[in-house]
């Protein structure tokens, strides 16, 4: 029998104080036996002395200074990780909640985590199709990289993650070793429903381990949850070579709940109340995506956070971008003119894209075709603020040939249906048939040879006669 | 004995000890994790410890080691990467698998590697600091030269044959001025926060080439300089520091990645040793010196990379080698500063960084400088920092104090980054101060005109910023032709000139002859067009020449080993343009 600890010093919020302890490691877990007889999970974060403070995941509510045992593990937080968690649901502290009883372990894993020697990274190059003409063309996801998604409050964030976990598949292989780790911090039940459910209707639910912290779940197990989630994710993939794609939704509730933490601990505060290592914590989850040297797995991450207020600036989106390879941004002004995936193209980007594209790995014109679609797009916005003070008639020819290219690049290039699978070939013509709508020496990004072969302003014309066909076929559906 | 009292992240407590020193590294725990004290009260010894701290209990002893943290300096620094305190990664994967395990006792260079050493001096030779007793070829490009450390000096009494031998025999020894020996190998220690000595520092005088246009004309940087680029995400800053240590013409590149990316980490390693440097034929590794503390690796780690790094450099600077430092990024430095800090619950000064933040980040930049060396020779080190400020806001703490001790400031704008222009220095906010001290060298290793046509091409961009204003609020359509030509030649500048294609095998690195070359046929189009005008030349006649189209191609379209081709272009000009005005 290990020794017990009879009743606590202090409670603060969800951390309790502990004195007269002795031969306690940091960051190991105690459990707390109430007299009730239920059970909860508490982490060392402080020692000093004989006093230990402990950090309680489920919170603190009926806890009392005298009405508990505890008894430390010796251990830092493990679960127990197999092949079968795909298919199954676990809370945020990684115990299963589907009724299916536990895992049966092959191995346990240290939720923290080790940090990856950057020798034995492979540097990521094979991108990751998602039939998303946005995403595919303009910020290819790569396997092994980590691309968030920054979306705000009602933008379609979650159709559009559900759209991409649908529709991923590597590009040089079959897909049949691709599973999905979804982590839910601090999510409402509807959406975490929408999920699970989404994934049942496409089948994909067989190869998903579901992490939910749902937003009335206590906020400490929040910080748990993607530790637990990436955990899971970096077996699966390093031990069991398969490839693991890790979407974390909300990363915003995750900061709210690690600043909760540090405030009821007494941190000093950084920016805006979050404490000074956010950026480090931050860092500590994001960098758990990579391929690594021994392994043909990969770890590829697409967090999703919602920004407070739309503002891009604020430490959670910056600190997030700072450590991303790229962002993927919603803009909400087209989500309200009804474009889905209402993407910003020109303030999302993929950092990993340059090296995982082009011949041998999508199509040789790609990364010209890309380049020359960000620039074009970059002077229609131009345009547009010129328009918005001198109005759309006085632009110039040039100027109006470029509000005309961004309207079809937002109408058929960003637009797409949720069931809409592109093939990167389709994506790609889609891209030089609106390039085409341009005179030929605006197209500075591209060279000569391979505009002689592709420029062609018959192409663009498809987009006049469809536009006259929807205009008299619209009145006709009404 | 020494027990660890408190843990709270990073951050250790010992009570009540009386024989630790400021500064000095300990052994913590049984499982030896490096530390380095940073507070002594009567009460409490304060430790960071560079690893991670799970695991720890109280109780668990605490060694002093009576020496400060230092670096290993000797053979077998150069294409090698280490952590934040200089640990071999390679190595450690041999050991520890994929992950960076604690505890690691790994020496930090090859112990069993044999080098071809050269030993330069005889018995009864007297040696002082910085004199060199011995050398071996490093790298295809680097030839070591062990020094005698700097506060030592006396007489050779035993020098070693010629041979191969590992870095910790004994090569020479020398009979110290007090008539102790003191045996020298190949390798010597030095505290990493202090710097190294030298004879003097030199004034400036000589460019850092960077074969970067935007950098080389617009804002020159010097050797022994010292430069900061700031910018949000997705500006471009990596990749600004990836360009400069692949095209610097400096001898020794240490790059220390700083609380970054891992795979960017990977990315440079791949990279360097795949490209072939062109002046050597030889690949970039064989120049470089990785330091790599990932974000998710230990913060106080992340805190002594930047002074390993720039330890390293100054021991090579010694040598009498130019080294560029690449810090990619000192915000993430200042943030490793801020979060022990907040541990320790000092009173926290702007936005939560110490007060102290300033002072640290003057004795780094301080470091850099052009010098004559305890030996004799001249050396330098150059440091170019990046700087990430928190929600692209340049008035942040880091940014502005970086600025304070910055003689060169490369800011990097989002809005061009948008536009994919590439590198997105921003010509308006950036500054070097270095001009004066390097025009003598342009004026007569480039040309007597550089210096006048880069005044020029900045006088054409800052017009072009005056015009757009009222662009902006009118359009264009409605300028008199006279400054429509400014606006069509400040493009020509811009995409031209400015913008630059890391992934062209050409335009990556431009040498200086032909970004004059380039001023000289923007300038020369220019002059030409305005006295067409001014002849009432009405200006769509001009642009139908199509110079101007052919101008922001020649990057491409003119090989950087054809300057002739220029000369052609000159005279085609001037020939168009007579035909015009007749």
């Amino acid at each position: 029998m290990s020794l017990q600890y009879m009743g606590l010093k202090d409670i603060n919020g969800p951390l309790v104080a502990l004195e007269g302890v002795s031969g306690v490691a940091f960051d190991e877990i105690a459990s707390i036996r109430l007299d009730d007889g239920t059970e909860r999970i508490g982490r060392v974060v402080e020692m000093q002395g004989d006093r230990v403070i402990l950090q309680v995941f489920e919170g603190t509510n009926g806890i009392s200074l005298a009405n508990t045992r505890t008894v430390f593990s010796g251990k830092p937080l493990e679960i127990p990780l197999a092949t079968e968690m795909l298919g199954r649901v676990f809370s945020g502290a990684g115990k299963p909640i589907d009724g299916l009883g536990p895992v049966f372990p092959e191995k346990m894993g240290d939720v923290n985590g080790q940090a990856l020697n950057p020798v034995a990274r492979q540097y990521p190059r094979n991108y990751i199709h998602t039939g998303i003409s946005s995403i595919d063309a303009l910020m290819t996801l790569i396997r092994g990289q980590k691309l968030p998604i920054f979306s705000g409050s009602g933008l379609s964030h979650n159709k559009l993650a559900v759209q991409i976990v649908k529709q991923a598949k590597l590009a040089d292989e079959s897909g049949a070793d691709f599973a999905v780790v979804f982590a839910a911090m601090g999510v409402q039940n509807d959406v975490a429903e929408y999920f699970r459910r989404s994934f049942e209707e496409t089948g994909a639910i067989e190869r998903v381990a579901m992490f939910l912290n749902l937003s009335n779940d206590p906020i400490i197990e929040r910080i748990l949850t993607p530790m637990c989630a990436l955990t899971a994710a970096e077996y699966l993939a390093y031990e069991k070579n398969m490839h693991i794609l890790v979407i974390m939704t909300d990363m915003t509730s995750y900061a709210e709940a690690l600043r909760e933490f540090s405030s009821s601990k007494g941190e000093i505060p950084g920016r805006k109340g979050y404490p000074g290592y956010l950026y480090s914590n931050l860092a500590a989850l994001y960098e758990r995506a990579g391929v690594v040297e021994g392994s043909t797995g990969s770890v590829t991450q697409i967090p999703i956070l919602t920004m407070p207020n739309d503002d891009i600036t604020h430490p959670i989106p910056d600190l997030t971008a700072y450590i991303t390879e790229g962002q993927i941004v919603f803009d909400r002004d087209l989500d309200q003119r009804g474009i889905y995936p209402g993407l910003s193209v020109l303030l999302s980007l993929s950092r990993l894209m340059k090296d995982g594209i082009g011949e041998g790995y999508t199509r040789a014109d790609h990364s010209a075709v890309s380049n020359q679609l960000f620039a074009a797009y970059a002077k229609v916005q131009d345009a547009r603020s010129l328009a918005s003070v001198i109005g759309e008639e006085e632009l110039s020819e040039n100027d109006r040939k470029y509000m005309e290219f961004g309207r079809l690049f937002e109408e058929h290039f960003l637009k797409q249906d949720f069931d809409e699978n592109r093939t990167m070939d389709e994506t790609l013509d889609l891209g030089w048939d609106l390039l085409c709508s341009l005179p030929r020496n605006e197209l500075d990004r591209i060279d000569d040879k391979l505009l002689d072969e592709m420029y062609d302003p018959e192409k663009a014309k498809r987009f006049t006669e469809n536009n006259a066909f929807s205009e008299i076929a619209a009145p006709e559906e009404k | 004995m020494n027990t660890i009292h408190a843990i709270n992240g990073p951050v250790v407590k010992v009570a009540a000890a009386k024989d630790f020193s400021m500064l000095e590294m300990v052994y913590v725990g049984s499982k030896r994790l490096i530390g380095e004290v940073i507070g002594v009260s009567s009460g409490f010894t304060t430790i960071q410890v560079y690893e991670n701290t799970a695991g720890l209990k109280i109780g668990e002893p605490v060694i002093p080691t009576g020496a400060p943290v230092c670096a290993t300096l000797g053979p077998g620094i150069i294409s090698n990467i280490f952590d934040g305190i200089q640990r071999p990664l390679k190595d450690m994967t041999k050991l520890n698998g994929v992950f960076v395990a604690e505890g690691s006792a790994i020496p930090s260079l090859d112990e069993e590697r044999e080098f071809d050493v050269t030993v330069t001096v005889k018995a009864g030779d007297k040696l002082a600091g910085g004199d060199v007793y011995c050398t071996c070829p490093e790298t295809a490009l680097i030839t070591h030269r062990c020094m005698v450390p700097p506060n030592v000096s006396g007489t050779v009494s035993f020098a070693a044959e010629n041979g191969r031998y590992k870095v910790n025999d004994v090569i020479i020894r020398i009979t110290l001025d007090d008539g102790t020996e003191l045996p020298l190998t190949m390798v010597q220690k030095w505290p990493i926060k202090q710097s190294r000595p030298v004879a003097k520092r030199l004034p400036i005088s000589r460019p850092l080439i960077t074969g970067q246009r935007v950098i080389d004309t617009i804002c020159p940087i010097a050797k022994g300089g010292t430069a900061a680029i700031p910018g949000g995400f997705g500006t471009g800053k990596t990749m600004t520091q990836h360009q400069l240590a692949k095209w610097c013409d400096a001898d020794i590149i240490v790059y220390i990645g700083c609380g970054e990316r891992g795979n960017e980490m990977t990315q440079v390693l791949e990279e360097f040793s795949e490209l072939i440097d062109p002046k050597s034929g030889r690949p970039l590794t064989d120049r470089t010196v990785l330091i790599a503390n990932t974000s998710n690796m230990p913060v106080a780690a992340r805190e002594a990379s930047i002074y390993t790094g720039i330890t390293l450099a100054e021991y090579y600077r010694d040598m009498g080698y130019h080294i560029a430092i690449m810090a990619d990024s000192t915000s993430r430095w200042a943030e490793a500063l801020r979060e022990i800090s907040g541990r320790l619950e000092e009173m926290p000064a702007e936005e939560g960084f110490p007060a102290y933040l300033p002072s640290r980040l003057s004795d780094f930049y301080e470091r850099a400088g052009y010098v004559e060396t305890l030996n004799g020779k001249e050396g330098s080190v150059t440091i170019i920092g990046a700087v990430s400020p928190q929600g692209s806001d340049f008035s942040e703490p880091v940014t502005q104090n970086t600025k304070r001790f910055v003689r060169c400031f490369w800011a990097l704008d989002k809005s061009l980054a948008y536009a994919r222009h590439y590198p997105a220095i921003d010509w308006n906010n950036s500054y070097s101060e270095y001009l004066d001290d390097l025009a003598d060298f342009y004026t007569q290793n480039v040309g007597g005109e550089f210096m006048q046509l880069r005044r020029e091409i900045s006088n054409i961009l800052l017009e072009e910023n005056k015009l757009m204003e009222i662009v902006k609020l009118i359009g264009a359509d409605v300028l008199p032709d006279d400054q429509k030509l400014s606006i069509e030649i400040a493009r020509v500048v811009r995409v031209g000139f400015l913008q630059q294609n890391a992934y062209h095998k050409d335009d990556t690195y431009v040498p200086l002859e032909k970004q004059m070359l380039m001023m000289k046929a923007i300038c020369k189009l220019y002059k030409l067009s305005l006295v067409a005008i001014k002849s009432g030349v009405p200006i769509s006649e001009i642009t139908a020449l199509g110079f101007f189209d052919r101008l922001i191609k020649m990057k491409y379209d003119i090989p950087n080993d054809r300057p002739e081709m220029f000369v052609q272009c000159f005279r085609q000009m001037d020939e168009a343009f007579r035909t015009l005005s007749v």
